[in-house]
């Protein structure tokens, strides 16, 4: 169901941390993401963390990347908030109390702790973003890479977001095509077009050569 | 029995009169061998039958109104219930209201656009809108369930699923149990001896 890509595009391609990026694209982002942690395969080889993405690592790979996908009502499908956050955990074989305490800790760092018991569904936008998070923080990873975090949020949701991810220690990797969010948190930039890499650099480099702050530009025309 | 039930559904602020109509939905088919019975001369049996199914009806009406869902599979699966259908049941369950309300945001987009009763008029075009609808509802749904899936094998998923916790049996569990098997056949042999 994804376009295939282009082979330059992964190959040689090193994630050392702590390495931030983003990467507005017309296709091919979320492809190129989901390679990362082996959920996708395509020709070359792909190395995470030390580790080369093959069948033998995947779990291992899969602790280390955490993945925030665009949806969260898809990827909170469990009954309850704990159950969800816990899922990661008791996949990797630990005991429903432990992973119970470290649900909870999650929880309480993305500040959602009393909606534990809740159903997601009854979560706003922004709840249940910080649920995702919560459940990928509690399994401890390395990289995080949150696919398109600000869509459904609103401003002040945003800026929620923008400073729980502030605070965050792990390297992460930003798929958006929101500049103003990516200006606030990102270093380096990485520009996909058509399945290859268009242009990679620090991030007022790539948005001015390309000319993507054009809300200043417009606002002044309108006025 | 009956008034035990109705003092049940009382305690549970369940509405009286939506509670009892619910659990006459087993009379119909009690009905047919209530008329069995009473057609092969036994009309006692046949309001006993009657009688029984009503009130189980009414029983489980009020442990499935009272508990919520996740307590409730979990119960059920140390009875012994495939794994498989459970779980089913609890994604049928956190994903009914996504998918009604993708369902209500098509039916406002449809009306925006002038879809009114009226201009359906003719069963064929109201009945192709509706296919189309529940055509595109299913796709969805597929799509959905990929996420889901690709969301769960990112977090590690191996194929079989882990439960938090198992339920515990309190003290005022065993205390509801004990009250709740004794109370009727202490009214039975009540009513035995007095009649």
């Amino acid at each position: 169901m994804a376009p295939p890509l282009s082979r330059e595009s992964i190959s040689g391609w090193k994630l050392a941390r702590p390495w931030r990026c983003w990467a507005p694209t017309e296709a091919a982002k979320l492809t190129f993401v989901m390679h990362l942690n082996g959920l996708l395969k395509g020709e070359g080889s792909v190395e995470v963390c030390g580790l080369s993405v093959e069948k033998r690592n995947i779990a291992a790979i899969r602790n280390k990347i955490g993945m925030v996908f665009q949806d969260s009502e898809s990827q909170l499908f469990m009954p309850t908030v704990l159950e969800d956050v816990a899922f990661g955990l008791l996949n990797r074989g630990m005991s429903a109390a432990e992973a119970g305490d470290r649900a909870r800790t999650a929880l309480n760092i993305v500040g959602m702790a009393a909606a534990a018991t809740k159903a997601p569904y009854h979560l706003s936008a922004g709840e249940k973003k910080r649920v995702a998070i919560a459940g990928i923080l509690a399994m401890d990873p390395e990289i995080l890479v949150l696919d398109e975090p600000t869509t459904f949020l609103d401003p002040p949701g945003q800026r929620a977001l923008a400073d729980l991810l502030a605070h965050l220690p792990q390297a992460k990797i930003l798929v958006t095509h929101d500049i103003p969010f990516a200006h606030a948190l990102c270093n380096r930039a990485v520009f996909f077009q058509n399945g290859s890499i268009a242009a990679a650099g620090p991030v007022e480099e790539i948005v001015t050569r390309f000319g993507w702050e054009f809300a200043l530009e417009r606002s002044k025309l309108n006025r | 029995m009956f008034a035990l039930l109705l003092a049940a559904v009382i305690a549970a602020r369940l509405p009286l009169a939506g509670a009892l109509g619910r659990a006459g939905i087993v009379l119909p088919f009690t009905a047919v061998f209530a008329a069995i019975c009473w057609l092969a001369g036994d009309p006692v049996r046949g309001i006993a039958l009657l009688l029984k199914s009503y009130l189980s009806a009414l029983a489980v009406l009020v442990a499935v109104s009272t508990t919520p869902l996740p307590v409730l599979i979990r119960g059920l699966e140390t009875m012994g219930v495939p794994r498989f259908l459970l779980m089913v049941a609890q994604f049928l369950y956190r994903y009914l209201f996504v998918i009604s309300e993708e369902a209500q945001h098509m039916s406002k987009a449809a009306a925006s656009r002038g879809a009114t009763a009226r201009s359906l008029v003719g069963g064929r075009s109201r009945f192709r809108a509706a296919a189309g609808a529940l055509a595109v509802l299913f796709a969805r749904s597929y799509g959905r369930a990929e996420d889901v899936h690709r969301a769960m094998l990112a977090r590690g998923f191996a194929g079989h699923f882990r439960t938090l916790g198992a339920l515990d049996f309190r003290r005022s569990d065993a205390c509801f149990a004990a009250l709740a098997s004794l109370a009727p056949v202490l009214l039975r042999v009540a009513v035995e001896r007095a009649g």
